[in-house]
């Protein structure tokens, strides 16, 4: 039996990158928010110290950042038809925990979408027909549009300190940017990164074959930054330790360096650490949210009342919460029927490595989000008719760290231990790179979410179950991109090169992305769609859920700066739309 | 304006000021509180505000600051204006019991009869809690209240505060801010074998484990080189481009001077950096020369702070704006003593967070990869590099406070 707690304005499940910048905007148009967050309160003080931050044992290998699978996790199966088995140790995406969520240890690559993605289905068809979109894929247009999306993007990047270079500005096209990026109010907060060797080797040649290579769009800063909340941060120092970690140097953004130290001083905010929320609670005909239920750490159960409930966690627990608590109805394959769980999507990664004999890249100088990159071959940017796909990827150069459990690269046929495999990583570990391309990947019916009917949690309730495999959609674009870098990889001249497209089925063991989207998504029309523009749950108008479960398809972009933009929309719409008029914003 | 009002109530006998309940008089109160620091000592838990439980560490053993709130049995709930004066202008508390100066009765001994009036208007406003605190833990003699007679004779004079008819209004503002109600003194000022003022009058002191530095206006190792600006960011938001409040300081930014009006706290920063309140001129002597690159202390220095120290404050040591501070030309780092550098460096620093500044960033600890020679080497570098110049730092003194941080 939980206990009810007294009555709030407004609960947010999940302190992360989406519900820290909610409840921030929330508080300061004075309304009295708790923030539930199932994981401790990180601190970069704290947690993150410079001196032991930079260890690959601790952060990369036993993944102490991550979501404990005892804790929750998900099963997987690659169709319908078979039966999912749970994942035990994260492989394929690495899920994050407490304050400031997988935005501690994200890479901070921070892309905006670009404006044909957002009525992506009406763009496809507009330029290549009215059939020409196959069966296999569920591409839907997201309800919004760049103007609208806009704003919020430049409200994401000043919070975060983005750094780049602009390629679009309204005022007209800029030199060194992405000339393919939507046209920008602002230029970026901090000027781009310093760029290391491999980056710019790799530019220089994509420039000489015609490309336009731009600064990836980083929230690592460049350069001391206070954002708009007074929170400052310092320039990064490339050592290299971000994908899976902290930032021991106040350098990259996440929500526990840039919103957090602001928020909870603020009067109105509380935050809950160690709680997990159970249920989002409903009035007798699910019209209305009442509040949420919750278990403390002692495994006390409390109720939460609020009056507007938002539930910003990471996509699997977005959808998890949603099926367990019934809000809106599961969807079913067979039938095609049901939005809960609907266009889960991934993402589709690529790489093409470089072994030169000549080159000393110091691969431990890097950055998460340092780099260069191409978007010639992105998402639509280049013509479809006759390939045979849709999509494509960001194909860029960005040298994580190398740090030293991981980072051996060797070429094949080296053994695999053994005094040869010593020595051919000596050989390599200065000399190799590697292009990436972060491709595209696009729903489709047979990929979804839903309860698993056998595994439970150690709370008794159904795991989360992924049904997902790369579409032939995606494999061939993904042979097409990889191609693609691969030519430019030659034109480098190294002694050799290896190119690895994604191949199916997908596999839940290796690292690929932490990009899963969907499952819960945004649109126009309540029966392809959970929730409408604004974020707000379809027929239940005080519910709000936010977050990469919204995309109802991946571009070929990293997902968090969308994931940024969304919550200052949906913050927006509470305050300046719902709270004039609680009720449904759309119909 | 504030001042003179001030000054011409002063010279009203306290008598003639009735028990006030205007709304001004307390709400100037609460001000005077946030100016006094109150808060600082008779509040532990912001729930039960004034209540009084802060343990004070001093030389001669611990206190324990009392009740101040208007509780009858437990707090100031049957004290009269005039015995609330005597407290905190003479010392004695009511029924003529002498209290120990972590009490600053000798800095509030010059508060004006107005300010001590509103302060008790103010305190009559705070709700009551039962609270009963023995403040006394000391140990014998000290426990006996009656040796602060002899202590208040050679230590204490009780005096109202004068203004300086040769100085401007805010000058005189300043001073009184400074000399009465902040108390910047009881810290920055060294303290003689009886925990009485020694002199030297604003030169830095050690206290509970850190060293309150030198506010005089010399450039080198006081505040002389910072700007008017620079000295109100830092009471104001916690810190500026030399560093931020840590340790005790980082508790008076936190309970008062972030609360302070602009103009009080331009009116501290001219006075302090005027030295009009300084007798001598002590305080005005020559920078030593640096030790140069050749010194072997300085030379291993520099290695240690290329690999743990550049990727913060800069190669240069010239940090980085609002977050790390600068140590090129810093006066907080050529100190005539080095407590709080070791200890920063040893057990590392959170400083104080406000609404202006909340990123509060943090100084990492390096106690557990850097020896006491290696400790002392870095500081060596930093303290003669850049602009800076002073003394070695020894391996002993960076023994000594290991082993008291240890204690901790």
């Amino acid at each position: 039996m939980a206990t009810k707690l007294p009555l709030t304005d407004a609960v947010v499940v999940g302190l992360g990158w989406a519900g820290a910048i909610i409840a921030n905007e929330l508080v300061d148009a004075g309304l009295k928010v708790v923030g539930i967050e199932r994981g401790p309160w990180r601190d970069t003080a704290k947690d993150f110290n410079i001196a032991s931050v930079t260890d690959e044992l601790r952060y990369a290998q036993r993944q102490e950042l991550m979501l404990r699978t005892a804790q929750n996790t998900i099963t997987m199966r690659n169709t319908p038809s078979q039966t999912a088995l749970p994942m035990r140790k994260w492989g394929s995406f690495h899920p994050g925990n407490g304050t400031g969520g997988a935005g501690n240890h994200w890479a901070g690559i921070t892309f905006r979408f670009q404006p044909e993605e957002f009525r992506l289905r009406s763009h496809l068809e507009e330029r290549y027909g009215a059939d020409a979109i196959p069966d296999e894929l569920s591409l839907q247009d997201w309800g919004t549009d760049w103007d609208e999306m806009e704003p919020f993007y430049d409200a994401f990047e000043k919070v975060a300190g983005t750094s780049g270079r602009a390629g679009q500005l309204k005022s007209g096209q800029q030199p060194g940017g992405n000339p393919f990026e939507g046209a920008r109010s602002s230029d970026y907060p901090t000027p781009p990164l310093k760029q290391p060797y491999s980056p710019t080797l790799f530019a220089d040649t994509a420039r000489e074959m015609g490309y336009s290579p731009f600064p990836v769009p980083s929230s690592l800063v460049s350069e001391a930054y206070t954002n708009p909340l007074g929170v400052t941060m310092g320039p990064c120092t490339f050592c290299g330790f971000c994908t899976n970690y902290g930032c021991a140097n106040y350098s990259k953004a996440s929500a526990i360096t840039t919103v957090l130290p602001a928020l909870i001083r603020k009067e109105n905010f509380e935050a809950r650490t160690h709680c997990e929320v159970l249920e989002v609670t409903t009035d007798s005909d699910g019209r209305r949210a009442t509040g949420i239920i919750y278990v403390d750490s002692a495994g006390r159960r409390w109720e939460q009342p609020a009056e507007i409930v938002v539930v910003a966690a990471f996509t699997f627990e977005n959808v998890r919460l949603m099926l367990t608590s019934n809000i809106g109805q599961a969807y079913d394959p067979a039938t095609r029927q049901g939005t809960t769980g609907r266009n889960y999507a991934y993402q589709t990664a690529n790489n093409v490595q470089l072994f030169f004999d000549d080159k000393n890249f110091n691969p431990f100088i890097g950055a998460g989000a340092v780099g260069m990159g191409i978007d010639d071959f992105n998402n639509d940017n280049f013509d479809h008719a006759g390939l045979g796909f849709f999509g494509g990827g960001s194909t860029r150069v960005t040298p994580i760290g190398a740090a030293p459990i991981n980072a051996r690269p060797t070429p094949p046929g080296t053994p695999r231990w053994g005094s040869n495999w010593k020595r051919a990583t000596v050989d390599n570990y200065k000399s190799t790179m590697s292009i990436g391309c972060e491709a595209s990947n696009y729903s489709s019916p047979n990929n979804y979410l839903s309860l698993d009917p056998t595994y439970r949690d150690r709370l008794g309730r159904p795991l989360l179950r992924i049904t997902f495999d790369f579409t032939q959609n995606d494999l061939r674009m993904a042979q097409y991109v990889t191609d693609k870098t691969a030519e430019i990889a030659r034109r480098m001249n190294p002694r050799q090169i290896v190119a690895n497209p994604r191949t199916g089925p997908w596999d839940g063991r290796p690292y690929q992305s932490s990009h899963v989207v969907g499952g819960f998504v945004m649109g126009a029309d309540p029966s392809n769609s959970s929730v409408n523009k604004h974020l707000q749950v379809w027929g239940v108008p005080n519910l709000f859920v936010v977050g990469a479960s919204a995309f109802p398809q991946n571009p070929g972009y990293n997902p968090t700066g969308t994931v940024g933009a969304l919550a200052f929309k949906a913050a927006y719409g509470i305050v300046n739309r719902y709270l004039r008029n609680p009720g449904e914003m759309m119909s | 304006m504030k001042t003179l009002t001030g000054v011409t109530l002063a010279l009203l006998p306290l008598s003639a000021l009735a028990a006030s309940t205007e709304y001004q008089d307390i709400e100037r109160g609460r001000y005077i509180s946030v100016l006094g620091d109150c808060a600082a000592c008779h509040t532990v838990d912001d729930d039960r505000p004034l209540a009084g439980g802060v343990p004070l560490e001093t030389p001669f053993g611990t206190l324990i600051a009392p009740n101040i709130t208007p509780d009858d049995a437990t707090g100031l709930g049957r004290w009269s204006l005039e015995e609330f004066k005597a407290a905190m202008t003479e010392g004695v508390g009511k029924g003529g019991y002498h209290l120990y100066p972590a009490m600053p009765y000798p800095s509030y001994t010059l508060m004006t009869d107005k300010d001590i009036h509103d302060l008790w208007a103010f305190l009559q406003t705070v709700t009551p809690v039962e609270n009963d605190i023995e403040a006394n833990q000391l140990p014998f003699p000290f426990s006996i209240r009656g040796v602060m007679r002899g202590w208040n004779w050679l230590n204490f004079d009780e005096r109202r505060f004068e203004p300086d008819p040769e100085q401007p209004d805010d000058i005189n503002r300043g001073a009184y801010l400074v000399e009465s109600l902040g108390h910047c003194g009881t810290c920055h000022t060294p303290r003689n074998f009886m925990g009485g003022d020694g002199g030297d009058k604003f030169a830095g002191a050690t206290i509970e484990g850190w060293y309150a530095p030198n506010i005089t206006p010399n450039r080198h190792v006081g505040i002389g080189a910072w700007s008017e600006e620079e000295l109100v960011e830092y009471l104001k938001t916690g810190g500026n481009r030399f560093g931020f409040a840590s340790g005790p300081m980082a508790d008076e930014v936190h309970h008062s001077s972030q609360y302070w009006s602009d103009s009080d706290l331009s009116a501290v920063a001219r006075y302090l950096l005027s030295g009009a309140g300084l007798e001598s001129d002590d305080w005005d002597r020559e920078p030593p020369e640096p030790l140069g690159e050749d010194d072997p202390q300085v030379r291993a220095g520099s290695h240690i702070y290329f690999d743990r120290c550049s990727g913060c404050h800069t190669p240069s040591g010239g940090g980085e704006e609002g977050i790390f501070p600068q140590l090129a030309s810093n006066p907080l780092v050529n100190g005539d003593n080095t407590t709080s550098l070791i200890r920063v460096v040893l057990a590392g620093s959170r400083p104080v967070a406000t609404d202006a500044k909340p990123t509060a960033p943090a100084m990492p600890a390096f106690a557990w990869n850097l020896s006491d020679e290696e400790v002392a080497n870095v500081l060596t570098y930093v303290r003669n590099s850049w602009g800076n110049a002073a003394p070695a730092v020894a391996a002993g003194d960076v023994a000594d406070i290991r082993e008291a941080l240890e204690e901790e």
